[in-house]
């Protein structure tokens, strides 16, 4: 007996020689481990706030810190280079995001047909090799522009072609067509994506246009003559581009359908536009006007200067002469009758 | 504006990286803070931007300028500071014969004002009034919030998660036991003073597996009061609170695992028609040619497609004509 007495008395003082790891709390803490947080609702003492409120604050974050670890020392652990980590929860408060949640990329017009085909990226290799040179040759950057210029060092003339046309300038043309082509399809897109709507112009170099783009070139340039285009005749198999009328002379206008007035207002408007006309003041006419009085009262002053008293200026105001109004100056001698 | 989705491309691949690095993430780290001040301040306005910068470093920026900002009134010099440093978190320390040592903390959403709180520092006592050994920087530290002022009102609850924002560093799956070295805990008292204390945590032994913790303040110790307040619309918060879809986890339906660790999955059948079923062919079982045709009419019949049949019939007869 003595000996378990022994036991238990060295066992209370072993407990004894540590403080307690347990907080009594009238009411529970909210923990959120996630976030190493703890929210205690309980009031505070205010009577030990009062004698000592920075002690009182220790020990009160002392009691929740404890409460908190207690809680952390619960959960599973793991041993990862001879460290104790401990897997936390999910956090449970909601904290708003820095910036919005990103939204998925919007595909690109290619993009988009070639995922409605089913068509997938091939990888290219980063190398190849080029019989001709006896080299890898890289699919591009520098070494492929180098390996390009070595490989194109002759050209050859085509058939049927001018034989004295610069053929490595014709290639350039079409190299800096084809890029100048690429980024303005990348601006489509993106306008296309922000819908802005962007005005179509006309063709770019037929060497790089598309089909669509020709045939566009097509029904503009037929409808380019002093007539419209009414007297062309039409081409074998020719089709009619869509979409260019606001491009395509005299096809914008077609008198638009306007549903929402009725017929019998849209006209009334237009009787009424004419009747109540006002003059209207063209301010370049009024100026040019001015200009003129003021080089004729000039020219007529250095006239008067010149030949003095020759001839008396009846009309000072410039008005435009108008009939019946002065006298007739008659005929000066003789002469055919004109008819 | 998405990289790609920019008129002016990035010139060079660093840029566009430094672009691509700005630009919303799925998973965001760690808000970023910066500290500034107003178009005056005071000492103790300037000590406590500078103990809270300590606190919050690395994730943090000072800037050395005065600034003639008036936050409540116009917002955008900050928003053009937070967006240019990336961060979403402010602090702007001013001091004026109105408000005197003045302190305003808020963050950003999508380089816009989300919310702010103004608070008076009534007491202070900086980090360097505590001669004892500090802690380790960049630890993620233990918050509490004590007192029951903090659920009450809207306010209260605002300037809380303004708080468990500005400290509470990243969102972490483990921690270290042993490295928990930190606790700032938050008093409202019910004279609406709000006491900020910061503590090193000890870790002792007590004779059973969890330890005896002991704290030991390191500083600083402000007592703040607050003053204006300004909340976000509920719209917008939960606009900024919402998580992306590719982060949530979906159920994953059928499948179980049995106590063995053994994988079992449940697969839906179609009803399968017995009658359709190809059995083992036999010279004897095959239905003769008159059997056939009977057995089409009768499909037929039973779908009820009579023109079919009948447009047959009449293309049967004109190509046998011909």
């Amino acid at each position: 007996m003595d000996v378990v007495n022994e036991i238990l008395g060295n066992s209370s003082k072993e407990s004894n020689k540590y403080k307690p790891v347990t907080v009594k709390k009238h009411l529970e803490l909210e923990y959120d481990l996630g976030t190493l947080l703890a929210v205690d609702p309980n009031d505070f003492n205010i009577d030990l706030y009062s004698k000592n409120p920075n002690e009182y604050f220790l020990n009160l974050a002392r009691d929740n810190t404890q409460l908190l670890l207690n809680k952390l020392w619960e959960l599973p652990t793991e041993r990862v280079e001879e460290a104790v980590m401990v897997k936390l929860p999910p956090p449970k408060t909601a904290l708003p995001r820095m910036k919005p949640v990103p939204k998925p990329r919007p595909l690109t017009k290619w993009q988009k047909f070639a995922k409605e085909k089913g068509i997938q990226k091939k990888k290219k290799p980063k190398l190849s090799w080029d019989d001709q040179l006896k080299k890898w040759v890289p699919l591009y950057g520098f070494k492929k522009a180098k390996a390009e210029k070595e490989k194109n060092w002759v050209l050859e003339v085509p058939q049927n072609a001018d034989p004295n046309e610069d053929q490595f300038n014709k290639k350039l043309v079409a190299k800096t067509e084809n890029v100048s082509k690429n980024d303005l399809q990348r601006l489509r897109n993106i306008a296309k994506n922000k819908n802005i709507k962007v005005p179509r112009f006309g063709t770019s170099n037929p060497e790089v246009s598309s089909a669509k783009d020709l045939k566009a070139a097509i029904t503009i340039a037929k409808a380019s003559t002093a007539s419209l285009g009414k007297f062309q005749d039409k081409l074998h198999k020719e089709v009619e581009a869509k979409g260019v009328s606001a491009i395509t002379p005299g096809a914008s206008r077609k008198r638009k359908m306007t549903p929402l007035e009725p017929e019998n207002k849209l006209n009334m408007n237009i009787v009424e536009s004419i009747l109540n006309k006002k003059p209207r003041l063209d301010v370049d006419k009024a100026v040019a006007k001015q200009l003129q009085t003021n080089t004729f009262v000039e020219n007529s002053q250095q006239k008067q200067g010149t030949s003095k008293g020759s001839q008396k200026i009846k009309n000072k105001t410039n008005k435009k002469p108008k009939g019946s109004k002065g006298h007739r100056a008659g005929k000066k001698g003789g002469g055919r009758k004109r008819r | 504006m998405s990289v790609l989705q920019r008129v002016v491309k990035p010139t060079t691949h660093k840029g566009k990286k430094v672009l691509l690095r700005k630009e919303p993430q799925i998973i965001e780290g760690t808000k970023r803070a910066i500290f500034f001040k107003g178009r005056k301040s005071s000492e103790k306005v300037r000590r406590v931007l500078r103990d809270i910068f300590d606190l919050k470093k690395p994730d943090a920026q000072m800037l050395s300028r005065n600034n003639d900002v008036t936050i409540f009134e116009n917002a955008t010099p900050v928003e053009a500071f937070c967006r240019k440093h990336d961060c979403g978190l402010f602090m702007m320390g001013s001091h004026s014969k109105k408000r005197p040592d003045n302190i305003v903390v808020g963050r950003m959403f999508n380089h816009s004002l989300l919310d702010m709180v103004e608070l008076n520092i009534d007491n202070y006592e900086g980090l360097r009034e505590f001669a004892v050994s500090k802690i380790t920087i960049g630890i993620k530290p233990c918050l509490l919030f004590n007192g029951p002022h903090w659920e009450q009102s809207d306010e209260y609850r605002q300037l809380k998660s303004i708080l468990i924002d500005f400290f509470h560093r990243e969102q972490v799956d483990a921690v270290r036991l042993q490295g928990i070295e930190h606790t700032i805990s938050f008093n409202a008292l019910p004279d609406g003073k709000i006491c900020l204390r910061s503590y090193k945590v000890l870790l002792k032994k007590s004779g059973v597996r969890e330890p005896r913790v002991e704290l030991e303040e390191i500083g600083p110790r402000i007592n703040f009061t607050l003053r204006r307040t300004k909340l976000p619309s509920p719209d917008l918060m939960k606009e900024a609170c919402k998580k992306p879809g590719e982060l949530k986890v979906h159920k994953k339906k059928n499948i179980s695992t049995d106590s063995l660790g053994t994988t079992h999955g449940r697969i839906h059948m179609g009803k399968q028609d017995i009658q359709k079923i190809q059995t083992r062919k036999m010279k004897g079982l095959k239905k003769t040619s008159e059997e056939r045709i009977a057995l089409k009419r009768k499909v037929l019949r039973e779908s009820g497609d009579v023109s079919v049949k009948r447009r047959r019939s009449v293309s049967r007869g004109s190509s046998s004509s011909n």
